[in-house]
């Protein structure tokens, strides 16, 4: 029989007026619709009115095809990234839960420490490891091939994003698998399940929440990449943040420039709009610890 | 905080007390006054309001309606931090970023109590609950007992003139309770202190208090001694909450001066008859009934019911019987060790004296808030 | 849950690979900065400390350097004042709205970075705020925020608010409270606030790329313009250097909170 608890109330005993915690909230609110909401607004409104008034910018967007193949590409590549994600996190979150402390400390870190480093000496590493006088060209050089072009490549582009964005898919991951009750897997092989059959009809679907959560976020991070696609893409890996950047600074065009940033805004929020409800209803599976 | 005051309690004064929360009222009209230096014991079941009332007392909640006096002066509206009454929480709530010396030494650190008294004062506190050893530990290296009586010596050692305890007890083991109510117990009478203490388990209540007042949703059902409860129950909840009891119902017929009730074609008699137009019922306690073979005619009673024995359990001072009765429900009998035993499924006969039955207003819900 | 060697061995090569992975690449500025040569061509030749000596005397390097230190102080402390103070709100707050809310604010860390950026850009040039103090310090607060509200929340949920309840039963009013009592207690989520603040601001690039002006810059913006420019090694040190202070810098953070966390609960 459990005793109810003492209503929290904030101390002094007097509920505060409503209004209190909202007042907290305020600094930061105002200062979201200032750098946030206000500029998003301005750029909404660009889109619709330069040069003049109407959707011409959209229609020029949906209509020229080179466009729409960044906009594919854009897509295609975050999905690589994202596979790339899943298949190589999916073994490391599961070895954090499965070892000692000190094993586990070590693995932490490898995550954290990239996690930490800023991204453009990340992005610079990548750089000149992929760069044709780059550290993968010359050890392939040295054991005969010659020449494999990966900088400026949509495999170069991959492989750079997918280290930069691979925390974003082991930290949700692991803390998910941390609470899986590893006795159910005993109980499933108890029942009579082979080890793998009790992982992929147990295990598996309780850390599918954490494989969404992940992969979410690496998706809708690498739907808006800039720096790395910059540094390390070329002309044939163009993605959409990209262009954006190119019809506003070299080509000064405003309208055309926030017509393809709204378009990417628009599908960031279409797909956490998708995903809230599929994760929402995912997390209250249970078999939690 | 005059020292010359120290160790005098303070008097409570609740009257019709109404919290609502919405259309739900956890307080309904509670009314209860509590002298100075008295141990007042809240009991009552899960939801009743003792919380609520003690949070009232506390000023953690406000009141609806009502007015609370303590020490005679009004605090309604004056917050918690200011009322200078102790409390002790089920879930200890000790500060775990400082040491258990820290803690008690907290509530002095606020009243600007100069280090040297505030270091005596803090010993003596921590000496009175036994825990004098382990003012440098932090909360976490304690036990759940040993939290506890850190809460409680953090309480005690500001001297309120009132101390509020929820359910303190409730998240330690049997054992380990009984040793810390006994604990309790002389705290209170070495300090004078009022004590108001929440509980749900009535052996506890009976083991500490002077009085008791009995909450059943959101009303007090009865203010009194344990025994006044336990003898003279004013409603069948009461009753059926304090102590073992046996309710017997039936068709009921009354006259001027008597009550029969017939249940399953046998009749028994009380030599009363309950005001009102409630339907009454006869409560009996086990001692009051007398239990035998049928036709044996052990005892004297007047009162005669037959009955199959439904479980038998040995206490080790004697025996207890839950006996089915004819009509369905059961009855609860307590035989000496010297007296005659009997096996499951025995059919034996109940006698009790009509004087000794209890003529209550029958009240549906008395049974089903049973915890 | 028991696995037979072989999976064993695998597991443990699949993830052998992924650490290398994580970290091995960008040990390679490493070796770059010590290159006797201008160029970032694999691998350097000979050695040299010239690299280090430009960053501490070019000014275009020192002067970015310091720029993003003073950038990243002050919005470290604006984001953790306002991010604490949304955090109470929001943990004061009815669930609703405070779902709502936080979503809100949580939005900086979705908007993709160059939509965002054009965004503050074209408000900037309306506002003459580019190539400011205050319009950076502006925009990357508004990044930095969610983390600050992200760390500072984690901390409060599993604060018990019942001490405090227990501290004003001991005479404490709200303020006292909050100083001893909630503030000791959330302070390591204030503090990884700070820390997240900080590393935001000194590392972002891409708002910075189009609020920058010859006036002024910040080290990634610097760093980028010298890997699209040229080949210079210089970024390799200054990679080496940024390396060096982050692993010692979680590597203490890690300690200390550990430390701390001695005699919690
Ligand atoms: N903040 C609140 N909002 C709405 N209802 C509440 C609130 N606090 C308490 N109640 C309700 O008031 C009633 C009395 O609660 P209270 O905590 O006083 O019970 P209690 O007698 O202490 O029970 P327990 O033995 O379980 O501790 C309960 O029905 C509870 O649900
Ligand atoms: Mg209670």
């Amino acid at each position: 029989m459990s005793a109810s608890e003492p209503t929290s109330q904030p101390a002094g005993g007097r509920p505060a007026g409503a209004w209190k915690p909202f007042a907290l909230t305020l600094p930061a609110l105002v200062l979201l619709a200032a750098v946030i909401g206000y500029p998003l607004l301005t750029i909404v409104l660009r889109s619709l009115s330069e040069p003049e008034w109407g959707v011409q910018n959209y229609a020029w967007f949906f209509g020229a095809p080179v466009n729409l193949t960044v906009l594919q590409r854009t897509f295609t590549i975050s999905a690589w990234v994202t596979l790339v994600c899943i298949v190589s996190a999916y073994p490391y979150a599961y070895l954090m839960t499965a070892v000692g402390p000190r094993v586990r400390l070590v693995l932490v870190l490898c995550v954290l420490i990239p996690f930490w480093v800023s991204g453009v000496v990340r992005t610079l590493s990548w750089v000149i490891l992929l760069q044709d006088s780059g550290v993968i060209n010359s050890l392939l050089r040295s054991v005969g091939f010659s020449g494999v072009r990966l900088i400026r490549t949509q495999t170069g582009v991959v492989i750079g994003m997918a280290q930069v964005l691979l925390p974003f898919m082991i930290l949700p991951l692991y803390s998910v698998m941390k609470g899986i009750d590893l006795r159910l897997m005993r109980a499933a092989e108890s029942l009579g399940a082979r080890p793998s059959r009790a992982f992929f009809t147990v295990y598996l679907p309780l850390s599918l929440p954490g494989v969404y959560a992940g992969a979410i976020i690496v998706f809708i991070l690498a739907l808006g990449f800039y720096i790395t696609p910059a540094l390390l893409g070329g002309p044939r890996s163009t993605m959409l943040s990209t262009l954006v950047q190119s019809q506003v600074l070299s080509l000064l065009q405003w309208g055309r420039g926030g017509a393809m940033g709204v378009v990417l805004l628009a599908a960031t929020f279409l797909l956490l709009a998708l995903a809230a409800p599929v994760m929402r209803s995912r997390h209250r599976e249970a078999g939690r610890r | 905080m005059n020292p010359g005051q120290e160790s005098r309690g303070a008097a409570i004064d609740l009257e019709s007390i109404t919290k609502a929360y919405g259309d739900f009222k956890a307080l309904d009209g509670v009314s209860l006054r509590i002298e100075p230096g008295e141990f007042m014991t809240l009991l009552g079941p899960s939801g009743s309001g003792k919380t609520t009332t003690l949070n009232v007392v506390a000023g953690f909640t406000d009141v609806t309606s009502g007015k609370l006096l303590v020490g005679g002066k009004s605090v309604v509206g004056v917050p918690a931090h200011k009322r200078n009454i102790g409390v002790v929480f089920q879930h200890y709530a000790l500060f775990p970023h400082m040491t258990v010396g820290r803690n008690v030494a907290y509530p002095l650190t606020l009243r600007g109590i100069d280090r040297a008294t505030r270091q005596s004062r803090v010993a003596r506190a921590l000496d009175m609950v036994k825990m004098g050893d382990f003012a440098h530990r932090y909360p976490s290296e304690l036990s759940g007992g040993q939290q506890q009586r850190v809460a409680l010596a953090r309480a005690i050692v500001f001297d309120p003139p009132l101390l509020l305890m929820d359910e303190p007890l409730g998240a330690l083991d049997k054992k380990l309770r009984e040793w810390l109510q006994l604990e309790i117990k002389r705290i209170h009478r070495e300090l004078g202190t009022t004590f108001v203490y929440v509980t749900h388990d009535q052996e506890e209540a009976l083991v500490l208090s002077d009085r008791i007042a009995v909450f059943n949703r959101g009303r007090i059902e009865q203010i009194g001694t344990g025994r006044q409860l336990y003898d003279e129950p004013a409603t069948l909840f009461v009753g059926r909450f304090i102590g073992d009891s046996t309710v017997l119902r039936g068709e009921a017929r009354s006259d001027a001066t008597s009550t029969a009730l017939r249940i399953a074609g046998e009749t028994v008699t009380a030599p009363r008859r309950l005001a009102g137009e409630a339907s009454p019922v006869m409560l009996l306690r086990p001692e009051k009934l007398a239990i035998g073979r049928p036709g044996q005619g052990v005892a004297s009673g007047t009162n005669r019911l037959s009955g199959m024995i439904a479980e038998a359990i040995y206490l080790g001072s004697g025996s207890k019987y839950e006996v089915r009765l004819a009509d369905g429900s059961t009855a609860i009998v307590r035989s000496p060790l010297t007296g005659e035993s009997f096996g499951l499924g025995e059919q034996v006969e109940l006698c009790f004296d009509g004087a000794d039955a209890k003529l209550l207003a029958d009240d549906s819900t008395a049974d089903t808030t049973l915890t | 849950m028991e696995m037979k060697p072989l999976t064993r061995v695998l597991l443990g090569l699949v993830c052998l690979l992924v650490a290398i992975w994580l970290v091995a690449p960008t040990l390679v500025v490493v070796p770059m900065s010590f290159n006797a040569n201008k160029s970032l061509a694999f691998p350097p030749q000979g050695f040299s400390w010239q690299w280090y000596q430009n960053f501490a005397t070019s000014p275009d390097w020192s002067t970015s350097f310091l720029n993003s230190l003073k950038v990243a102080s002050i919005v470290a402390v604006l984001a953790t004042v306002l991010g604490t103070l949304a955090a109470f709100g929001l943990d004061r707050m009815k669930a609703r709205p405070a779902n709502l809310l936080r979503m809100l604010m949580l939005t900086p860390m979705v908007v993709p970075g160059v939509v965002l950026a054009i965004g503050i850009y074209a408000v900037y040039l309306d506002t003459k705020l580019v190539g400011t103090l205050l319009g950076f310090v502006l925009a990357h607060t508004i990044l930095a925020l969610p983390f600050v509200l992200i760390a500072v929340s984690a901390n409060l949920e599993v604060f018990d608010r019942r001490l405090e309840t227990a501290a004003a039963s001991l005479g404490a009013g709200a303020l006292t409270t909050f100083r001893t009592v909630t503030l000791p207690l959330i302070l390591p989520g204030i503090l990884s606030g700070l820390l997240f603040a900080f590393a935001t601001s000194f590392d972002e690039i891409v708002v910075s790329l189009f609020i920058t002006n010859p006036y002024l810059k910040t080290l990634p913006v610097q760093i980028f313009a010298s890997i699209t420019r040229d080949a210079d090694p210089t970024v390799a040190a200054v990679g080496t250097i940024l390396l060096f202070a982050t692993t010692i810098l979680i590597g203490g953070g890690m300690l200390l909170l550990g430390r701390e966390r001695k005699g919690r609960l």
